[in-house]
């Protein structure tokens, strides 16, 4: 069962491993939403969605259902 | 040399671009359109120490060259057409130094289609803050470009960024990384097809091709480029994506250091204070009210004083020039009266826009949208439409301005044309006379029942927007996947220049683009109130003076207005549409208030003040007057006309019409088409007769 950023709790961070699908903005994949760089979830909005991400050094806002399209491997610091 | 040298800022949004133009040209700027599309084109010019003019043009902020929204597809358009008049001879890209490895991706992709590259580094004073240090010969090398260390803030850097602009003819049109290498048959094929183009741009073209409308660009024609399927395109764009990064990371391991340890959780602190789910909504909500607050009742302060000063104007004129001369009446009462209507809005624009820029400025606007997505996007719009929504209920034309934030296009029609279902505060005399008149005296829970109709009055129209909104999301067909990525911008300290321009920048916009709808409107409808066919018009004074000799002269003269008003071409036609609104429970004299008020919802008053003959002296005890006058008004079988389902039936009418030429010429403004704003006319009015049907006929 692989993780996705959707899974992640507030601190935690983890590496993309793939994003392919074909839902995912392509603006998300241009920003560096690429396999191998890390992401990290900041807060969540209220009722748990939106969420704030950093990917790649990007300060970003995504929905769940986007999130949730990104599987990663969890890294533990 | 005299040659002009053209410059166009491209950027990521949030980097700083429109500092950056302003420090480069001052208010010499000026706001056209680009053909065809919604999105406004700003270009400024500055000339250089030896006279060279440098035009330059603030693209809209993207964040790479596969343009997803018609803003961004300009910036392709533009760039991938060097026959185009404003393409540029050197393209200055924008970058902040906090996200330089992102810009860094839409500098590489502008430098793979052969135009000479600038780069800026922007907000250079906060790098030793954040433990950024940079190696400027080692990036200037690697990426085969001169590099402007700038801040706008201090400003530093800008008198350099000047001189490197005029050396346009140094940088070098060197690529950056070989696209042939992500799929070298597809690219070798299309090379094939067109030997003498850009492979690169020819990819970016291709990429584009859904938002083209005729598949030319010039000298391709797109319709022979083989496209692939979306999942293979969007696997070569992912590969694309991964080799600039590559290329970027392998210039930055030597050019940049970071000292992490520096970078202070300021940001981090306030987002978790911000976005809380209870102190989140609270400091919102205290803004909001502030916001509110400003253009209901600050703003009124100078909008009294606009009004009284076009007043003692037109008054001023009809003593100074020839008395009863058409001229003069047309000038004091048509043409001031109606520029005095454009510039009555300028205090609430203006308002409205210092708020929303210092919170954009601020970084603040994005933490909002984060807020409120979830609710919002429920309805068909994003988090993005809040503060145009809430906005309407002072004045929908800045909220409908406050739309621009929007990039969807979908997102931000829907929101355009159901902002106006919101309260504004035009709607309220004509709702707290009519409440007066019709909702009994009495308390329920200790509120009384006119304060709750007129909360109801404002929920309904929440309500209606909301429920509209839904109802378009599913009827509005967009060939455009919708997203939702925005980004979470750092907290800055809003430049006062920047909110400064910006607020002058949407006055303008609204004074000469929509002023100029709305003064012919005005006029118009002036003409119409002070011409009759025929002789019932022209003789009132007669007419009345043999009818009533008895009367006082004042009383004559009231009289006199009414019979003209009655007998004008707009008397007319709220006499002839009567059959019309009588199943809605009003006569004439309403009917006509109806048509007048179109110029704007708080007319009605003044108009039904003039039919009664209430006359036009001492303004409170008027509104007593015309309560009186309206309450002993009865149909021709001694019935009285404002009864409860009359006097609910008008509510839900001004709830609900588009009563407001005003905001139609913003619509039109925004949308830059007519089909809109007609297409919202003719619905709100539908709407507003149904309600108002229903309601009249089940209340009486």
């Amino acid at each position: 069962m692989s993780f996705t950023i959707a899974d992640l709790k507030i601190g935690e961070k983890g590496i993309i491993a793939e994003c392919a699908s074909i839902d995912i903005p392509n603006k998300l994949i241009q920003m560096g939403c690429l396999p191998g760089n890390q992401v990290e979830l900041l807060h969540y909005a209220p009722f748990s969605d939106p969420i704030f991400v950093n990917i790649n050094g990007s300060y970003l806002a995504i929905r769940k259902e986007t999130a949730a399209l990104i599987s990663i491997e969890k890294s533990y610091e | 040399m005299s040659k002009e040298i053209k410059v166009s800022l491209v950027g990521n949004p949030n980097t700083g671009k429109t500092s950056i133009f302003n420090s480069l040209t001052g208010l010499n700027q000026k706001i056209g359109n680009y053909p065809g599309v919604t999105v406004d084109k700003k270009e400024g010019i500055y000339y250089s120490q030896n006279g060279t003019k440098v035009k330059i043009l603030d693209l809209p902020g993207i964040y790479s060259l596969n343009a997803t929204s018609a803003d961004e597809h300009i910036v392709v358009k533009l760039l991938t057409n060097s026959e185009n008049k404003d393409f540029p001879d050197l393209a200055v890209i924008i970058s902040d130094i906090e996200n330089l490895k992102r810009n860094l991706f839409l500098f590489t992709q502008v430098k793979d289609l052969k135009i000479p590259c600038l780069l800026v580094i922007n907000m250079i004073d906060v790098m030793e803050k954040k433990g950024v240090s940079l190696n400027i010969p080692v990036l200037e090398k690697k990426l085969n470009t001169k590099i402007a260390l700038v801040s706008t803030r201090k400003n530093i850097g800008v008198v350099e960024l000047k001189r490197l602009i005029e050396n346009y003819k140094d940088f070098s049109k060197k690529k950056t990384i070989d696209i042939n290498s992500i799929d070298s048959t597809y690219f070798k094929n299309l090379k094939k097809l067109y030997p003498d183009e850009e492979i690169y741009k020819l990819w970016v073209l291709i990429n584009q091709i859904e938002f083209f409308n005729e598949p030319k660009n010039s000298k391709i024609d797109l319709s022979r480029l083989e496209i692939k399927s979306d999942h293979d395109m969007k696997r070569l764009q992912q590969k694309e994506a991964i080799k600039r990064y590559q290329f970027i990371n392998d210039v930055l391991k030597q050019g940049l250091k970071i000292d992490s340890s520096k970078a202070k959780d300021f940001r981090n602190k306030l987002d978790k204070i911000l976005t809380h789910r209870i102190w989140g909504y609270t400091i919102f909500f205290a803004l909001l009210l502030l916001i509110f607050q400003a253009i209901y009742d600050w703003a009124t302060v100078p909008m009294d004083f606009i009004d009284s000063a076009f007043a003692s104007l037109a008054e001023w004129i009809k003593t100074t020039f020839p008395a009863g001369g058409k001229v003069t009446a047309l000038i004091a009462e048509g043409l001031i009266s109606g520029i005095g209507g454009v510039v009555i809005f300028i205090p609430q624009i203006a308002f409205l826009f210092l708020f929303i820029s210092i919170l954009e400025e601020t970084g603040y606007m994005s933490r909002v949208v984060f807020l409120m997505d979830r609710i919002m996007r429920r309805f068909g719009v994003s988090g993005k439409s809040v503060v145009p929504l809430i906005s309407g209920t002072a004045c929908a034309i800045p909220a409908i301005m406050a739309t621009r934030n929007i990039e969807n296009w979908k997102e931000r029609l829907i929101t355009i044309l159901v902002t106006p279902f919101m309260t504004c505060s035009a709607r309220l005399p004509v709702y707290l006379i009519i409440i007066a008149l019709v909702i009994p005296d009495g308390k329920l829970f200790g509120l009384s029942y006119q304060a709750l109709a007129l909360m109801l009055l404002y929920l309904i129209g929440l309500i209606m927007a909301i429920f509209s909104a839904f109802l378009l999301d599913k009827i509005i067909r967009s060939k455009r996947k919708k997203f939702f990525v925005i980004e979470m911008p750092n907290y800055r300290l809003p430049l006062f220049k920047n909110v400064f321009i910006t607020v002058i920048e949407k006055t303008k916009i609204f004074v000469f683009e929509a002023g100029k709808i709305i003064l012919s409107i005005s006029i118009i409808l002036w003409v119409m109130a002070s011409y009759g066919p025929d002789e019932n018009f022209d003789n009132a004074e007669i007419i009345i003076t043999e009818q009533f000799e008895s009367l006082s002269s004042q009383e004559l003269d009231d009289k006199v207005s009414a019979h003209k008003l009655e007998n004008s071409f707009i008397g007319i036609i709220g006499k002839s549409i009567e059959p019309v609104i009588k199943p809605l429970g009003y006569d004439w004299k309403i009917g006509i208030a109806l048509v007048t008020s179109f110029a704007a919802r708080e007319v009605f008053i003044g108009t039904l003040a003039t039919i009664y003959s209430v006359g036009s002296t001492q303004e409170d005890e008027n509104i007593e007057t015309i309560k009186q006058k309206m309450l002993n008004e009865r149909r021709s079988d001694g019935t009285k006309v404002f009864t409860i389902a009359t006097g609910i039936s008008l509510l839900i009418f001004y709830a609900f019409a588009m009563q407001c030429m005003s905001t139609l010429a913003i619509v039109k403004r925004e949308t830059k088409s007519w089909k809109w704003p007609l297409l919202q006319l003719l619905f709100m009015t539908i709407i507003a007769y149904i309600s108002a049907l229903v309601c009249y006929q089940v209340l009486s």
